[in-house]
């Protein structure tokens, strides 16, 4: 116990993000309404999002803009470390990330609007006794 | 340098923004430009992969940028072998699909072609690409045009089966977007080539290890492994029957390929089969995924159905080829991706004409169908043996390929499955031929037995179908020539 409260502590970001992506996944897989279900979705996505961001991060580092990149005072200026600068490549994938996310979730939105159209309910059971209902499948 | 490996991928993504933007001036235009797109798109794989068998492997640098840090599409044999697979069938299908469409959904048959084309430019791209986040965007960019496909279909069960789709798909595709992150952190690289290089040193790595087993776990979920199959034979049975026919094809199989891809290319066949311990398990999975495929393919009543967890069975003898740990059953598992996507199109294709002529394919709607639709059934009987595995086509050759590699790794139970579902296949198979061909025309249709007129589906659904059934028989006949110039060059 003493050996793992050091170790949650130095790997806080990832123990945040996987206990963000349990919850969602238990939406998911345990919740009878489909919105309820689509909000679980979208906690378990941005889960990975968070912990691609977090991945980026350096201490005592700087936003990726280059410091007196236009010929500042001093000569050694030109001089660049990369530890002085987060790492901006994971953070701009998950700009695609973001857009696939919010694309995803526009039709799984849409998806289910259509299914409220057509059997006035969102709640799971009672859509399995509709579908019960309409008979033998086409 | 020539711009055929762009064209690829380019050509129907363009072709999808026109046949959108002409959809709101007349509906019909779209279709002509779907034709164009694709057509152009089959032309450019054909050339790439001559060029391919010709010259050795294609780098192809997006906008210039050179790799790592830039996008690179890298043809090898296996992704151009599968490239013109991808577009042959796309566009095949395209020509079978005007007269389907046109029954089905005319009333959104421009929306229906334009995610068409998208879904066929994600099926592409991911083919081709060789980085590992692009590959994720373009996985994403194939389902999100399925699930819109799944709901266009059945509008009763359609957009129910579709968003339990997008529930599972998502979480596939958040598993190897988690993987990836892993191997981000750990290479510093997204380039396939390049993690290769890198991972290649640092094997004990247990960072890589998670790597490894999140990306499997999102492609198994995406190519639908048992026990991870559950949304797929709603969706696809549920869909529109022009896109059951290409998603049920491509889709797994494409995935199988990313599978086999990551396999060799990216962690490396040294890793998989000796650092790592999994292989026997996973033949297991595989063994088991048939078995359970074919078991209850044989329990279904509605044709669709069945032909949907024949799929599942099938992915069963890919994964087990490709786990095998020998070059034979990696043959195997290379050679079925194309013999299975063509019969799985074929027997899809024969499918789609009888859907058309009789709106519901349960299996005691087939009755006397032999005598109204001889030609369509021809093509099903052809693709029938091909699933089931009889010598002249190609079904055989990959199976037999799959069966030598299983006793090379002494994995008998794996060449029991496949010979226990090749024979529930064949109990499967010939209970149709028995309904449709000995039992009579139902009552219903008020007509006399002895003369049952012939009512064939449209002379381009017929005749696509024709051509992929003796396609068949051509692979089968060649699989020899496959094998030398395109699988065992790769593998080497």
């Amino acid at each position: 116990m003493m050996d793992l409260l050091p170790l949650i502590v130095a790997k806080y970001n990832y123990w945040l993000y996987v206990i963000l992506m349990m919850i969602g996944l238990y939406a998911m897989i345990a919740k009878n309404n489909l919105i309820k279900k689509l909000v679980g979705m979208n906690i378990f996505q941005t889960a990975i999002i968070l912990f691609y961001v977090s991945i980026g991060y350096k201490r005592d580092a700087t936003i990726p803009i280059i410091q007196n990149a236009h010929g500042g005072h001093d000569a050694h200026a030109a001089v660049i470390h990369a530890a002085d600068y987060i790492n901006p490549l994971p953070h701009v994938l998950m700009l695609t990330a973001i857009v696939v996310s919010v694309a995803t979730f526009g039709v799984a939105m849409a998806l289910a609007v259509r299914v409220y159209q057509r059997y006035q309910t969102l709640e799971e059971d009672e859509l399995r006794m509709r579908l019960v209902d309409i008979g033998p499948e086409k | 340098m020539n711009n055929y490996p762009a064209l690829i991928v380019v050509a129907p993504l363009l072709a999808a923004l026109f046949a959108g933007l002409a959809a709101w001036i007349e509906e019909r235009l779209s279709y002509p430009i779907a034709l164009v797109g694709l057509a152009v798109s089959m032309f450019s794989a054909f050339k790439v992969l001559m060029q391919v068998i010709d010259s050795g492997a294609i780098q192809y640098r997006m906008a210039g940028w050179a790799p790592p840090m830039g996008i690179e599409y890298r043809i090898d044999l296996l992704n151009a072998m599968v490239l013109l697979l991808v577009s042959g069938i796309a566009f095949l299908n395209l020509i079978a699909s005007y007269k389907s469409v046109d029954q089905e959904i005319n009333d959104r048959a421009g929306s229906f072609y334009t995610i068409y084309l998208l879904f066929v430019t994600g099926l592409l791209g991911v083919t081709a690409t060789g980085d590992l986040f692009n590959l994720y965007v373009l996985i994403e960019i194939t389902s999100l045009t399925s699930y819109a496909m799944v709901a266009l279909g059945d509008r009763d069960r359609g957009p129910l089966a579709s968003l339990n789709y997008v529930f599972i798909g998502v979480i596939g595709a958040s598993f190897y977007l988690l993987g990836v992150g892993y191997l981000y952190m750990q290479t510093g690289s997204l380039n396939m080539a390049d993690v290769a290089n890198i991972l290649s040193g640092i094997h004990g790595s247990s960072t890589v290890l998670v790597a490894f087993i999140l990306c499997m776990i999102g492609i198994w979920i995406k190519m639908a492994l048992f026990p991870l199959h559950v949304w797929l034979p709603n969706a696809y049975s549920y869909s529109p029957v022009a896109f059951a026919r290409i998603v049920a094809p491509l889709m797994t199989k494409v995935m199988v390929y990313v599978m086999i891809r990551m396999m060799i290319t990216v962690f490396g066949r040294e890793y998989i089969f000796e650092t790592l311990n999994l292989a026997d398990a996973v033949v297991w999975l595989a063994t088991i995924a048939i078995i359970a495929g074919a078991a209850m393919a044989i329990s279904q009543k509605n044709l669709k159905k069945m032909l949907t967890y024949i799929i599942v069975c099938e992915i069963g003898y890919m994964v087990g080829g490709a786990w095998m740990g020998n070059q034979l059953g990696m043959t195997g598992a290379i050679l079925h991706i194309l013999n299975d996507a063509l019969m799985t199109f074929a027997l899809f294709l024969a499918v789609g004409n009888m859907v058309y002529k009789l709106k519901t394919v349960d299996l005691i709607d087939l009755k006397g169908l032999f005598g109204k639709m001889p030609w369509t059934m021809t093509g099903f009987v052809l693709a029938a043996f091909s699933i089931i595995g009889v010598p002249p086509t190609c079904g055989f050759f990959s199976k037999w390929y799959l069966i030598l590699g299983a006793f090379e790794a002494g994995a008998y139970h794996f060449a029991a499955a496949l010979v226990i579902s090749s024979l529930l296949c064949a109990v499967l198979f010939f209970k149709i031929f028995e309904i449709s061909f000995f039992e009579p025309m139902s009552k219903g249709h008020g007509e006399s037995h002895a003369s049952v007129a012939i009512e064939e589906a449209p002379v381009s659904m017929l005749v696509v179908s024709g051509l992929v059934s003796l396609s068949l028989i051509i692979a089968g006949l060649y699989s020899g020539t496959i094998v030398n110039t395109i699988i065992l060059p790769f593998l080497k």
